[in-house]
């Protein structure tokens, strides 16, 4: 018969972003409400450009780097962040068995190829075949691999050695929400004792920007925080990688290493965005999973809110309902990763209570209320911009 | 009766419904027949034009209508139609509403070459055209369409609208084992008590000229043109690449349990799922072959069954020197002196490779051979290659007697998915 739920615990943190690397700089950046923007290289968009990163502290080999496109990149080097942080780099036994689930995009372009060939094929004699031609001389081998959605779990095997299981999971913002629900489930039910979960995103690519502002979804104009971009919505992409050492604690204790937090819940959700409400239900619906682990004080909501209209405007509507909680949104400093983002807001939310502190409300975040208390749980909200609902909880470990 | 638990007390997870769509035909019923005669279903590629290419040749689908064709469009209309058969086979929960979630394996989606020149030229741009001057074309706000069409999620979210799954959908790619990897994920769901029934669907429509390039490229695609259904020859000693191909599977799962409580017709049990990854290389297996051989093993494990126990083997055969080698190296360690009886054939050698679609089509395909008591060939093998001992059954479908079988899936970037499958015992 079923067994009770096994505990898991966060173990391992790897994270960057436009913060910088680590706990202490994402700490540090929120603290100070740190704005690091580029509005020139996408005008008029404005995008969150990753700080300055080392890739061969955790990707030592340059060859491994040229196989890698920038967000395969970022992923590998915040997975080997995690892994150093959960004691395991290098522990190949440990590794032979540890499970890896990652939210992954993909298809990053090589821009300059793309721009010559549609240059010119409105001028070939044979549109067709100079489509053919030039993508077979111009197209670099090792860019479709280096841009291939699960070969960021391929490079994590490759360069960390972490090959228990490997699958990738897709689909925006969703690819993580899944991830963690998932990742969760096993440990408790036993099928998994560790797993490497998270993602990563590159943000300073034409392409994604192109592709969101087929539906209008990138910020333009003035940057603002994310709960003061209405009407018109819009959220700035940013360049992230996040990944999380999920563990149960047995597992843990056996291998004597300390948690950070505990991962008690990751829940998603699919509303029908078409029905009034949806969002707000849906996360409402949600939240009666979590409510009975909920403590009446000590509480705080890290958010997803990506800046996305009309997703943000629902999910602020639903948090109103919670108003004992302070809530921060992150994606005004650090922008929306897409499929990363939900692990690296568990990620945060874990640091929040490891330290047992909230850091305060973003500069102009009228919304986000200080909270001088202090912090032991914290709900992690994801909503899509387009499709998908996820909310996790974080507590701290006495 | 046959306990609804296993021996570690897990639930035992049945299949009770199953669609296919390949480039031999839509349906189980027209595969069956068509995998069992040896036809190939490659043909020269029609839909963009070939010319310079050193691969001309493809397993398209092209009896399916999809007007503006897109990868994520046929892909989303492929796995509809398989999952219609699969439910309907099934006749679990009601119209509209499967009783569970949605597992699906899906070929990344990205933004594909005609509406790149239609964004181009909407940009206005003379001489040069920048990714500055498409991105000003795509804010216009008149291709609005295009960001829904070119979501990962789209795909699966048209069959959460059609089929009424619970929960958010699971869009999964382990690569070439991604089929596979959808069917682990829903019998994991089951085990776990979450669910009763699951439904796992992989597809794929990604025969467009970049792809096809891309993979040409990497040195993986077969560049025997003539003729088409001669060039996927798994296990042969010319075996030169493998031929992508477009296709979709379903698999309705459930628990042993609830499939009996509504009277509902077995069609196999999923007995046991392994996988272990590879760090030895982004597209070549480790030489040692430890982690397809572990794969296999972990597989036989998970199923509390060993070796002796496996009656017919479906190959992931792709037809690449590599593959084969390694695949059929790893069966021969695995199953040791055994290893020569027990029969071996790669259905690819007639659909070619579906990519994230063939571990599900083939788990299908392997049922139906457990069902039929018959085991489709490995057609196009003239050529023997004498490093390959294995019984490979060769080009004519053979009756045989079998209770259980492993299906094999590796993938680019170290990924190796085994299921095994079962009748259901008396």
């Amino acid at each position: 018969m079923a067994e009770a739920p096994r505990e898991a615990w966060i173990t391992g943190i790897g994270i960057v972003s436009c913060l910088g690397e680590g706990l202490d700089a994402h700490w540090q950046g929120f603290a100070e409400s740190k704005r690091v923007i580029d509005a020139e290289t996408f005008a008029p968009f404005i995008v969150h450009p990753l700080a300055p990163v080392d890739f061969d502290k955790q990707i030592p080999k340059r060859g491994d780097q040229r196989q890698m496109e920038p967000w395969q990149r970022i992923g590998t080097y915040a997975a080997g962040l995690a892994l150093d942080s959960a004691g395991a780099k290098g522990n190949a036994a440990l590794l032979g068995h540890m499970d890896m689930i990652v939210a992954a995009g993909g298809g990053e372009r090589d821009e300059a190829v793309d721009s010559a060939i549609l240059s010119q094929l409105p001028k070939a004699a044979k549109p067709d075949q100079f489509l053919n031609d030039r993508l077979m001389s111009d197209l670099r081998p090792t860019l479709f691999l280096a841009q291939l959605s699960n070969l960021l779990a391929g490079n994590i095997s490759i360069v960390h050695g972490v090959t228990g299981s490997s699958r990738t999971f897709m689909g925006e913002e969703l690819a993580s929400i899944d991830a963690l629900q998932i990742a969760l489930a096993r440990i408790a039910a036993g099928q998994s004792d560790i797993t490497l979960v998270g993602g990563s995103y590159n943000a300073e690519r034409s392409d994604v920007v192109m592709l969101y502002s087929f539906g209008g979804y990138c910020l333009d104009g003035e940057f603002r925080p994310v709960w003061e971009r209405e009407p018109k919505g819009g959220f700035a992409l940013g360049s992230l990688g996040a990944f999380i050492v999920v563990e149960s604690r047995a597992h843990a204790q056996a291998r004597g290493v300390k948690p950070i937090a505990r991962l008690s819940a990751a829940t998603s959700g699919y509303s029908n965005r078409q029905n009034p409400h949806a969002i707000e239900n849906e996360l409402e619906r949600l939240w009666t999973r979590i409510a009975p682990a909920l403590a009446p004080e000590g509480g705080a909501i890290i958010s997803g809110a990506s800046g996305a209209a009309p997703a943000t405007a629902a999910e602020r509507q639903f948090l109103l309902s919670h108003p004992e909680r302070p809530v921060r949104a992150t994606a005004t400093l650090i922008g929306h990763g897409i499929e990363p983002q939900m692990v690296m807001n568990v990620a945060l939310a874990a640091m929040a209570v490891s330290r047992g502190k909230l850091f305060p409300p973003c500069a102009g975040a009228s919304f986000e209320q200080p909270m001088e208390q202090a912090l032991r749980q914290v709900v992690v909200t994801g909503v899509g911009h387009w499709r998908g609902e996820g909310l996790a909880l974080v507590e701290a470990v006495d | 009766m046959a306990s609804d638990r296993d021996k570690s007390g897990r639930p035992v997870v049945v299949v009770t419904g199953m669609g296919v769509v390949t480039s031999l035909g839509a349906g189980k019923a027209d595969n069956w027949d068509k995998l069992t005669a040896g036809k190939s279903g490659i043909r020269a590629i029609k839909r963009f034009s070939t010319e310079g290419l050193k691969t001309r040749i493809a397993g398209t689908v092209d009896f399916v209508p999809v007007d503006p064709l897109t990868s994520p469009a046929l892909a989303g209309k492929l796995a509809e139609m398989a999952a219609e058969e699969a439910v309907a086979q099934s006749a679990v929960g009601r119209k509209g509403h499967f009783p569970g979630p949605l597992f699906l394996a899906v070929a990344p989606v990205e933004v594909e070459w005609p509406q790149r020149q239609e964004i181009a030229r909407a940009s206005g741009a003379n001489d040069q055209v920048t990714y500055t001057d498409m991105i000003r074309a795509a804010a216009s706000g008149k291709f609005r369409h295009y960001h829904e069409r070119f979501m990962f999620t789209s795909v699966a979210d048209g069959l959460v609208a059609k089929f009424g799954t619970e929960g958010a959908p699971v869009s999964l790619s382990t690569a070439c084992a991604s089929g596979a990897s959808a069917i682990q994920l829903g019998f994991e769901a089951i085990r776990r008590g979450e669910t009763a029934a699951a439904l796992c669907v992989a597809t794929d429509g990604s025969v467009n000229v970049e792809s096809l390039i891309r993979f040409s490229l990497l040195s993986a695609l077969s560049m025997s043109n003539d003729p088409p259904e001669g060039a996927s020859k798994p296990f042969s000693k010319n075996r030169d690449g493998f031929v992508m191909a477009e296709g979709a599977g379903a698999l309705v799962l459930e628990s042993y349990e609830a499939a009996k409580a509504r009277g509902a017709k077995i069609l196999g049990v999923l007995a046991g799922c392994g996988e272990l990854a590879d760090s030895f290389h982004r597209t070549r297996s480790s030489p040692d072959g430890k982690p397809i051989v572990g794969c296999m093993r972990n597989a036989l494990d998970d199923a509390g069954l060993t070796p002796a126990d496996i009656d017919y083997i479906n190959a992931h055969g792709t037809g690449t020197p590599e593959n084969d080698k390694m695949e059929c190296q790893c069966v021969a360690t695995v199953f040791g002196e055994r290893a020569k009886q027990i029969p071996i054939s790669s259905n690819k050698s007639m659909i070619g490779h579906t990519l994230s679609a063939a571990g599900a089509i083939e788990a299908v395909v392997t049922l139906m051979t457990l069902e039929h008591q018959r085991i489709p060939p490995t057609i196009n093998y003239n050529v023997p290659d004498p490093t390959i001992t294995l019984d490979v059954v060769p080009n004519v479908a053979r009756d045989a007697k079998m209770q259980r079988a492993i299906s094999n899936s590796f993938g680019f970037g170290g990924q190796n998915v085994s299921l095994v499958l079962a009748l259901e015992p008396a």
